[in-house]
């Protein structure tokens, strides 16, 4: 490992990073330099992604660059977009207001925790925006300038801009803690949209994005592709239970049209929770569907702009209306349950063809969801639980103990924090990490918003400091051995954060514990578990 | 820096207003004409900041929510930290503004190394157990802390007793609740005249805004004139007005003939000169009331516009509708169908076309 690479993990050592410098530099922010290295940045937008998506300046170039190449009229494009947004988001202009700079959401954040870069602390994210705000649209920015805080935008702002809206993972943990409740994510959001009207935007977001608009899934696997995935997982699942699964795509006439990231397609370990899922519908006879369509709800436009999210998610409600489905069941997701619970209906609905979700197992009417008509797999899973309706043999998750990762969005963005514990509780043995990294207060696995990439792996694992000790705590105090999380983006990254700072633990999705544990109808023994390990790990 | 200016102008500016209200001209300036002009400017500034916050839409409902969602009829909600109704989101808003509640929640971290002990376990217990020897290592401790949240309440509640307790200048008779307000708030009966628990209170907790503001290196970092200059400001206006009713002793018979004259809009100076500390602590007050409606301290104001706390998270049960919502631009699954159509037939995907 000694010629690691900035994008490796063995190029960090824990010992290192913990040491954090949290003495703010001499110079004032203001007049701080940029320190853009290899390891705490993300690559730019590839050409072809920004052209298809018909988007504002394709170039070549890297953050590297001293130029990096904005279009002749890049001042005035801020400038009125900037407009444009106060004049459309009252949460922005508010925002922008209100800040008394208290100091409180300082240490909430888990880069500056990570990395004690005093701009990593949500107030100072949000000044590198307010200084501009100041100097453009207030009175006393105008006419006091520096002194009221403000500052002239200039091309090294947008370099700051970019380096520091892509190192916010929008997990609104700073939000909780705010006495006005001013949501950085929200600032981060408009201020990549800002970026996005001069072409400064990243690969990991962007590329996705026009991958999911073409083929409805992140890594532009077509159709068939798909199919073939399916049966693959079918074939593992029979392996591991002698269960031949039937699995359902683009069928018309379905009751229920399932989507989840299409994470749980691609990379291990959601593609055991995708079996999870699919032995669970088995199990209950669910007349339900895939869309291979539809094929992803994690939905990285969020990450791009609201414009970006609107047009991914309507695919979603076109689909249950094509396929004729009753209503929309989504899997474990993070920040596809923001857009799916905070924005779907407004941006896409009224879903007035659908009907109010009822579990057709318990019948059970959904009224929380009387609106969207999408329901979380954890709200329906815990229902059937709650109901006996699934038998399960805890002992087949032996020698797992497992904690809980809230993922923000889900924690901060909905309030789904019961059902996913109810479900654990049942299907397995269960350890809570220390309070104030759980629930409403949960720490980000350091990877979402599109900063989960490895060219971006030293602030990933700074990022990930806080959640990862976390996962260290329960590990040394009670022997935790698997992180279960109900994110896509958590199960591809916690692996990387869990391997640096608490090596051994394992990630896992709820449904591939709920899957081992459930008991099914004419299944065989089962003597390995969904990864086809022995069951109650090697020792036994 | 910062720092340095802001008490630069506010010693600036009552010192300009100790001399020059040393001369009996200026009295009808500092006394009659400004107060009108702060508070007009003042009434004004919040109305016009609050119709602009008002005029730019909510497009989306996106509370931040910091309990249980209302899902199941078996798991019990979180009714004012996530809140569904309208009864939820008021209840939740008045902890915010009447308590402070997101502040109430603060903590502070620690990064440090250490070694985290197994925790005892029972006999009997056959679930796994932690490795026997645990290696030292990071370890990020999180403490709660409330001194923030105290000084900021206490600075709040001071002020708005005090300005309650200045009414007495403004009414005749006066009211029972400022009788009232001013009998609790002098129960100490320290002093003669008795000295107001909330003049000493408002002291002590601005001085420690200022001071963590000063020392802690990461608040002094973030901290801009326009963070200083406020406190600076009420400090003057705290220390002239204990100094005018403590040292200097001022006629206060006088000083409300003044003060309810302006109330009844028929303005007189009285008789004889009012001292000179009197018109700068009214100056001081009149900086800060023509102030606040351009400075952070419109967050009286917008702390009841913050989307993320004043929206109740019922978005799957209602539709919020954005003003400005445009349709989406769908890919839609006919030209998917087009491009991946005999794909999907090979692979026994069933077609639109057929």
């Amino acid at each position: 490992m000694a010629d690691a690479k900035p994008d490796e993990i063995g190029y960090y050592k824990a010992d290192d990073l913990v040491k954090v410098d949290y003495a703010p530099p001499e110079s004032e922010w203001i007049d701080t330099p940029l320190d853009i290295r290899p390891g705490s940045f993300i690559y730019p937008a590839k050409e072809k992604h920004i052209e298809f998506l018909g988007m504002d300046n394709p170039r070549p170039w890297s953050p590297l660059d001293d130029d990096w190449d904005l279009p002749d009229d890049w001042k005035e494009r801020i400038h009125n977009g900037l407009k444009e947004r106060l004049d459309k988001y009252r949460s922005l202009k508010v925002f922008m207001d209100i800040c008394v700079r208290c100091g409180a959401c300082a240490d909430k954040c888990h880069f500056f925790i990570g990395s004690g870069d005093p701009k990593n602390m949500p107030v100072l994210r949000a000044e590198l925006l307010r200084s501009v705000y100041r100097n453009d649209f207030t009175t006393a920015g105008k006419l006091l300038g520096k002194m009221a805080g403000a500052r002239p935008l200039t091309k090294e702002v947008i370099k700051e801009w970019y380096y520091y809206f892509y190192q916010c993972t929008e997990c609104r943990r700073c939000s909780v803690f705010c006495p006005y409740g001013i949501d950085t994510a929200e600032i981060t959001m408009l201020a990549r949209e800002l970026l996005n009207l001069v072409g400064c935007n990243v690969n990991w977001v962007m590329e996705p994005v026009a991958n999911c608009t073409v083929t409805g899934n992140h890594l532009r696997i077509q159709p068939h592709g798909l199919m073939d995935t399916f049966e693959f997982f079918a074939d593992d699942v029979e392996e591991a239970t002698g269960i031949q699964l039937d699995i359902p795509v683009n069928k018309k006439g379905a009751d229920i049209l399932f989507i989840t990231p299409s994470g749980d397609f691609l990379a291990d370990p959601g593609t055991f929770t995708c079996m999870g899922y699919m032995l669970l519908f088995h199990q209950l006879g669910l007349n339900y569907t895939w869309s291979t369509y539809a094929s992803d709800g994690g939905n990285f436009g969020l990450f791009a702009s609201h414009d970006n999210m609107r047009d991914l998610n309507a695919k979603i409600y076109a689909e249950a209306k094509r396929l004729g489905v009753k209503w929309i069941l989504g899997g474990e997701c993070g920040h596809m349950w923001r857009v799916l619970n905070q924005y779907m209906d407004t941006m896409n609905g009224p879903a007035d063809f659908l009907e109010v979700p009822k579990s057709p197992i318990t019948g059970t009417v959904f009224e929380n969801a009387r609106s969207t008509k999408m329901i979380h797999i954890m709200e329906f899973t815990a229902d059937l639980i709650k109901h006996n309706k699934l038998k399960f043999d805890k002992s087949r998750n032996k020698g797992l103990k497992v904690t809980f990762h809230d993922s923000c969005n889900p924690a901060r963005a909905m309030g789904i924090l019961e059902e996913p514990r109810r479900v654990l509780n049942a299907v397995c043995d269960f350890q809570e990490m220390p309070e104030n990294t759980i629930r409403e207060q949960t720490f980000c696995c350091g990877g979402g918003a599109g900063l989960g990439t490895d060219e971006n792996m030293e602030m990933r694992l700074r990022g990930g400091l806080p959640r990862g000790n976390a996962v260290h705590y329960v590990q040394q105090r009670y022997g935790v051995n698997r992180l279960a999380a109900m994110c896509a983006i958590d199960r591809a990254t916690l692996e990387t954060v869990c391997e640096f700072w608490a090596p051994e633990v394992k990630v896992t999705g709820i449904h591939e514990l709920v899957a081992n544990a459930l008991i099914i109808k004419g299944e065989k023994k089962r003597e390995v578990n969904l990864r086809l390990e022995p069951i109650g790990g090697e020792e036994d | 820096m910062n720092a340095v200016f802001a008490l630069l102008i506010v010693v600036g500016l009552a010192f300009v207003a100790m001399v020059s209200s040393q001369h009996a001209g200026s009295h009808a300036f500092f006394g009659i004409a400004l107060p009108y002009v702060a508070v007009v400017v003042f009434i004004g500034g919040m109305i016009y900041r609050i119709v602009d916050w008002a005029r730019s839409p909510v497009p989306f409902r996106i509370p931040t929510t910091c309990g249980q969602q209302k899902s199941l009829d078996w798991i019990k909600p979180s009714r004012f930290d996530n809140p569904t109704d309208t009864f939820g989101v008021v209840v939740r808003m008045a902890l915010e503004v009447l308590f402070f509640r997101s502040l109430f929640r603060n903590t502070s971290v620690v990064v440090g190394e250490g070694t985290v002990k197994p925790a005892p376990r029972e006999e009997g217990d056959e679930s796994i157990a932690p490795a026997p020897d645990p290696m030292p290592g990071p370890v990020v401790a999180y403490s709660a802390t409330k001194w923030l949240w105290l000084a900021g309440l206490a600075f709040h509640y001071a002020f708005l007793f005090i300005l309650l307790r200045h009414l007495r200048f403004f009414t005749e008779p006066v009211p029972m609740f400022v009788d009232l307000i001013e009998g609790l708030d002098g129960f100490m009966e320290i002093g003669l005249p008795t000295l107001f628990l909330t003049g000493a209170v408002l002291l002590l907790a601005v001085t420690y805004l200022l001071l963590r503001r000063l020392f802690l290196p990461e608040v002094r970092y973030i901290s801009l004139l326009q963070d200083y200059f406020p406190l600076f400001l009420i400090l003057g206006i705290g220390i002239s007005g204990i100094t005018l009713r403590h040292f200097v002793g001022a006629d206060m018979a006088a000083v409300k003939e003044l003060t309810l004259s302006l109330a009844r809009f028929q303005p007189v100076l009285p008789e004889e000169s009012l001292h000179f500390m009197f018109y700068t602590h009214v100056f001081l007050v009149c900086v800060l009331f023509i102030y606040f409606p351009f400075s952070k301290l419109v967050h009286l104001g917008g702390v009841f516009f913050s989307p993320t706390r004043n929206l109740a998270n019922n978005s799957r049960i209602v539709r919020h509708v954005n003003p400005w919502a445009k349709p989406a631009k769908l890919h839609s699954y006919k030209e998917y169908e087009a491009e991946f159509g005999e794909k999907m037939k090979a692979a026994g995907i069933p077609l639109d076309k057929d």
